[in-house]
């Protein structure tokens, strides 16, 4: 009975102990970023671009990094749920579920998920200089696209799996083709598809070597596709290197002002994804 | 058994795997009566089930050789077009699965599959359903609710609505009642006895009381093969085959 005892305590201070670490750990960031950042927040640096001498401590801010950030994650998010969504609905839908094509294909992706973001940066270059892309928000959207595709497709096949096999028969039975029979998964699965674009998307706009080569870098707001493109990764990444200690602090408050993008797309997202559920069979 | 069976069944091997299932099946079913098919556990009857609306298609390394005639058409025939076969048939399964949708739109889904019907049509086709399955006075205010916040019993009677939106000629039901309370269940039969009139009726079912409630004819399937087939009483109280005395025997006794 003792021993029982034990191993239950001991297991369980080993739980909080873990939770306390992982919670530690965050609120030492986030408190760090907060501390280092706010006092060199001001509206200057989301209503503006860098002005002259920006980079050397004078007025200017990282609206073009903040623009730029949005349009390649929302952009590559948005192209990627295009491309690896029919790839989610073909392997589950039109498979099977011992499909050997539809296994390998999840290996694969599971490989993809595991490479490191500086090689489909690599990678994304190449393909720019073969088709004479220069490095632009286009490019940076193709390079960050490649990075999420295999978060997308095991994040909306994990989802999808989980939708009960007679739910799909019922509306088979009912004379619905294959593809008519996906659209009502789709609907069952909206929050999960949610919960896709959110890991997406996060990952996305926290990368930096995806598009140190292929977005560039520009003090301004890309207006065309063909144009350079800032990203807050980046942006953080010049302004710590800077021995100024007016611009390594607005580095910091770069950063938070990233943090709070995330944030409010976290919360968008899961407010989305609780509405459009109340209609999901449980 | 009946001059014109409304389902044929001729030597019929389904066989998943190295898996062999259902082993020479042939039977005829008989038009607009209720038909049970018990025996034990994973004996092969729903199997036999769903090889009449070919929902076996979906599962992985399946083998079906035979026929099963529906309406003078093998419905195995590589030409057969199967979303057709399906519109015939429509399916209770063991839980309800309402679609992910209001009630409403549960029913208004399979007329909207084979047709662009027009809204006063799906209106009107909608509250006969629901009338149809007793759920009308129960949801009528609330059509537009997501079907997921009925009770149980009133799901599976959604599911029934909408199976019968698309006009079958053919309800199954697996088990139907299976997740059901009494009250629930009553009504899903007597339901099955009202609508045979309309509609031929198979049901997979391992009580068999329910099997004597509700059906005209009784099949009973062990180990994949038919044993036997006859009128209800008769098979119940009267069974031919030692394996079928057996299996009935906790019932008379």
């Amino acid at each position: 009975m003792i021993r029982r005892k034990l191993e239950e305590n001991f297991f369980r201070v080993l739980m909080l102990l873990s939770i306390i670490i992982v919670s530690g750990s965050f609120f030492l960031i986030v408190g760090t970023i907060f501390y280092k950042g706010v006092p060199f927040m001001n509206w200057d640096m989301i209503t503006k671009i860098p002005g002259g001498g920006f980079y050397i401590g004078k007025e200017g801010g990282v609206l073009n990094a903040i623009i730029g950030s949005l349009y390649i994650a929302g952009g590559a998010t948005v192209l990627g749920l295009f491309i690896s969504s029919p790839v989610a609905i073909y392997i589950n839908m039109y498979l099977g579920s011992r499909n050997i094509i539809a296994n390998s294909l999840r290996i694969a992706f599971d490989v993809l998920f595991g490479i490191p973001s500086i090689v489909y940066g690599a990678f994304g270059f190449l393909i720019m200089v073969y088709f004479g892309i220069k490095a632009s928000l286009l490019g940076g959207i193709l390079a960050v696209t490649l990075l999420v595709i295999p978060i997308l497709v095991r994040t909306l096949d994990e989802v999808i799996i989980t939708v009960p096999k007679e739910l799909r028969d019922a509306s088979l039975a009912l004379g619905a083709t294959r593809w008519e029979m996906s659209k009502v998964v789709l609907r069952q699965i909206r929050p999960g598809i949610f919960t896709a674009i959110l890991l997406s998307f996060g990952r996305a706009i926290g990368d930096v070597a995806s598009v140190l080569f292929t977005a560039g870098f520009s003090d301004n707001i890309p207006t065309s596709l063909h144009q350079p493109a800032a990203t807050l990764p980046l942006a953080i990444f010049f302004q710590l290197g800077s021995p100024v200690e007016e611009v390594q602090g607005r580095a910091y408050a770069s950063a938070l002002i990233l943090t709070i993008v995330v944030l409010i797309i976290t919360v968008l997202s899961s407010l989305l994804a609780k509405r459009f559920s109340k209609n999901k069979i449980q | 058994m009946t001059n014109n069976p409304h389902i044929s069944v001729q030597h019929l091997n389904v066989s998943i795997g190295n898996h062999e299932i259902l082993k020479d099946i042939s039977i005829n079913i008989p038009d607009k009566k209720v038909i049970s098919i018990i025996g034990p556990s994973g004996c092969g009857k729903t199997t036999l089930l769903k090889s009449f609306n070919r929902l076996l298609d979906d599962t992985p390394d399946v083998k079906v050789t035979g026929k099963v005639v529906v309406d003078g058409e093998d419905i195995y025939d590589p030409k057969a077009e199967v979303t057709h076969i399906r519109k015939k048939m429509g399916l209770l399964s063991q839980r309800p699965y309402p679609l992910p949708m209001s009630i409403y739109d549960n029913v208004a889904y399979g007329p909207r599959l084979h047709g662009s019907p027009k809204k006063a049509e799906l209106d009107q086709l909608v509250e006969l359903q629901l009338k149809a399955t007793g759920l009308w006075n129960e949801v009528k205010d609330r059509l537009h609710a997501p079907a997921s916040r009925l009770s149980i019993g009133q799901q599976q009677r959604l599911c029934l609505a909408r199976g019968l939106a698309v006009e079958p000629e053919i309800i199954l039901g697996d088990e139907s009642t299976s997740a059901l309370d009494p009250v629930s269940t009553s009504i899903i039969e007597d339901l099955f006895i009202h609508l045979k009139q309309k509609y031929t009726i198979v049901l997979v079912t391992h009580i068999l009381r329910q099997a004597r409630r509700v059906s005209d004819y009784i099949i009973f399937v062990y180990m994949g093969k038919i044993i036997e087939f006859g009128p209800t009483e008769e098979l119940l109280l009267n069974p031919q085959k030692e394996l079928t005395k057996e299996y009935v025997k906790g019932f008379i006794s």
